[in-house]
């Protein structure tokens, strides 16, 4: 599926309150299609959402975090898996988007391209659930109910480019980006 | 034989931090989550007793990079945490320091375990080359530092931990020798 309409699906469960942490590509269009305060857009080091998130989803226990990561990014953290499998936070909600190669470096391929199993080695870390999304029609279908579950669960969500928006480094990395999160997570109380 | 060619009997005899104490310190700078790696040095003076510490939650990592980007994420509403490892791990953990402590002025505070220092000895002049770059590659990317090695230093460890949330930056406490359980 085009990922610009994966992330318009996404859009439509995203409550005012949730944290979204996303990377690359991902993340760029989804600035330009949900813009929002709550919206983590400084992770610093490649593979650190899911870590990011963890963090976040502990020291926040009443709102959702959904992370939006990169298959190439989630193998440069694997470990992660097990650490929030571990630590178990029911508001986790971990989104994988996988289109085989990392995109903005280049689009050269990641290793074991169209092998690795990002569901089952998140159900083979300890997480509740996981199921992987081939087309739009399944996603729009099913992510009401995913949302809803306890976390921490894996969505993998296969995606081709879409739409694309442009890539705003300086601004993700701007102490302006982080400071505009900081003071909606304090200001805004959650649900 | 010791790596730095003492034999046991002739180990200085000097004094050791008790692991106790540290944990209250942790707990009266306001640290909430323990995010660690098992470290040889604080494994039993720290790390046993924190896991079975109700007041703290620990959080365990596979790789200790990992918990740079936690600790630094949980800063955001003000919720303390320190990152326990060894050298090793403070090492594998460079570019997220990079990254999210020096170029994102993000609060990290880590207490790093000095593994293979000899205890009558500055790091620097460890027979250990992992011991001995630690403060230089420190100080080359703008780290704060203390030494945690005699029972008087563990006093600096509030402040420390106070200035790294009020300055917002990185800062890594040395632990040079065994911790004492109790």
């Amino acid at each position: 599926m085009k990922r610009d309409r994966a992330l318009h699906c996404l859009k439509k469960c995203v409550n005012a309150q949730d944290i979204v942490v996303a990377v690359y590509q991902t993340l760029f269009d989804w600035m330009a299609i949900n813009p929002r305060d709550l919206n983590y857009l400084s992770t610093g080091a490649m593979g650190h959402a899911s870590s990011h998130g963890l963090g976040l989803a502990l020291a926040n226990p009443d709102r959702r975090v959904l992370i939006f990561d990169g298959d190439g990014s989630l193998l440069m953290n694997l470990g992660s898996l097990a650490t929030i499998a571990d630590a178990c936070p029911e508001n986790l909600f971990h989104f994988v988007f996988v289109n085989g190669v990392y995109e903005v470096n280049g689009s050269h391929p990641i290793p074991a391209r169209d092998k690795v199993d990002f569901c089952r080695i998140a159900l083979g870390c300890g997480y509740r659930y996981s199921q992987r999304f081939e087309t739009l029609e399944c996603l729009e279908e099913s992510i009401a109910g995913l949302l809803a579950r306890a976390g921490p669960i894996l969505v993998e969500i296969k995606v081709e480019p879409g739409k694309m928006f442009p890539r705003n480094y300086d601004y993700i990395h701007s102490a302006k980006a982080r400071q505009i999160f900081r003071t909606a997570l304090n200001s805004s109380p959650p649900t | 034989m010791t790596p730095s060619g003492f034999t046991v009997k002739d180990a200085p005899n000097v004094r050791n931090p008790v692991g106790q104490t540290i944990i209250e310190s942790l707990k009266n700078a306001g640290i909430r989550f323990v995010v660690a790696l098992p470290d040889i040095v604080t494994s039993e003076g720290l790390l046993w007793p924190i896991s079975r510490d109700k007041q703290l939650r620990l959080i365990r990592i596979c790789r200790e990079e990992e918990g740079v980007s936690i600790c630094a994420a949980m800063s955001y509403n003000d919720t303390r945490a320190i990152l326990l490892m060894q050298q090793t791990g403070l090492m594998a953990s460079l570019n997220a320091l990079r990254a999210v402590g020096m170029e994102y002025r993000l609060p990290v505070a880590m207490m790093v375990g000095l593994q293979g220092k000899e205890v009558h000895l500055s790091p620097e002049k460890s027979n250990s080359y992992g011991v001995r770059i630690i403060r230089p590659v420190l100080d080359a990317m703008g780290i704060p530092h203390t030494l945690i090695e005699q029972p008087d230093d563990v006093s600096q460890i509030v402040p420390a931990i106070d200035d790294v949330y009020s300055r917002s930056l990185p800062h890594a406490l040395l632990v040079g020798r065994a911790l004492n359980a109790a």
